[in-house]
């Protein structure tokens, strides 16, 4: 996925339509996420999230239940959130049997996803390597070859 | 994240071809753009924009040497932005963890639920 920024995920024993709901309902969200959501879960929907004295706009992009939900936000006030100025948060969700689904999340963004397609699949086929590991990985060579 | 410094280290480290000048940085000490020409396969000019966009996110520092100009990273910097993106690692996790606990428990309490109505 172009300019992906990180990838977590967590293996839950519930069924989809459960972790679905978990995760898009507006009083369980504020149970894992925002301390006060105020967003309807609809393609196009815009929303708000408060966190502490904190918040912002956020902007659903995906609803295809129960597999994937994604939306938008860190984007500066007062523009709209469009790919180039956002980050983009996207939920999938895989049964695993019956009463099993894992569940992963991605935070990607900025300028990498207006990127003409052949450079997404280079940049695909090259790294697979959320930022994270990639700067985990730099930092443990930059480590090595400089001790102490 | 929000950061406007942040958000040029981001899209800095976000490029491949950028990257790869930047791992070549990372695991040799001082190198001039030439040298990292011959090693990607890229143009040496392409090779010095990915330069100036490393530097002006503050990832890299050049020095001259003589007639040449030799490039290094910043290890400060770097481990800057590792340690950014170890705590949104964190965070994400912490947030997995309550999605996990809350639909166990909601799964939990419908199998009771069906329990008892049958």
């Amino acid at each position: 996925m172009a300019g992906l920024v990180i990838e977590r995920e967590v293996l839950i024993e519930a069924p989809v339509e459960v972790v679905w709901r978990t995760i898009t309902e507006p009083d369980q969200m504020s149970q894992w996420f925002a301390d006060r959501v105020d967003l309807v879960v609809e393609a196009g929907a815009q929303g708000y999230m408060e966190f502490g004295d904190q918040g912002g706009p956020v902007v659903v992009e995906v609803v295809d239940p129960p597999a994937r939900f994604s939306f938008r936000w860190n984007h500066p006030r007062g523009e709209e959130p469009v790919a180039g100025n956002s980050m983009l948060v996207e939920f999938t969700l895989t049964p695993e049997g019956d009463e099993r689904t894992r569940l992963r999340v991605t935070e990607s963004g900025h300028e990498l996803l207006a990127w003409p397609d052949a450079e997404k699949q280079r940049y695909a086929d090259e790294h697979q390597e959320g930022w994270a590991d990639y700067l985990d990985r730099l930092a443990s060579v930059l480590s090595k070859r400089q001790p102490g | 994240m929000t950061a406007q410094t942040d958000d040029e280290l981001w899209s800095a480290i976000a490029d491949p071809s950028r990257r790869r000048v930047l791992d070549l940085l990372v695991s040799n000490s001082e190198v001039s753009a030439s040298w990292l020409a011959g090693r990607v396969p890229f143009t040496r000019q392409a090779v010095s924009k990915h330069l100036v966009v490393l530097e002006r996110a503050g990832l890299i520092s050049r020095r001259k040497q003589g007639r040449e100009v030799l490039y290094q990273v910043q290890a400060g910097r770097l481990d800057q932005a590792t340690r950014a993106m170890a705590q949104l690692a964190a965070q994400w996790d912490r947030q997995l963890a309550a999605i996990k606990r809350l639909a166990e428990a909601a799964h939990a309490e419908d199998k009771k639920r069906n329990h008892h109505d049958r």
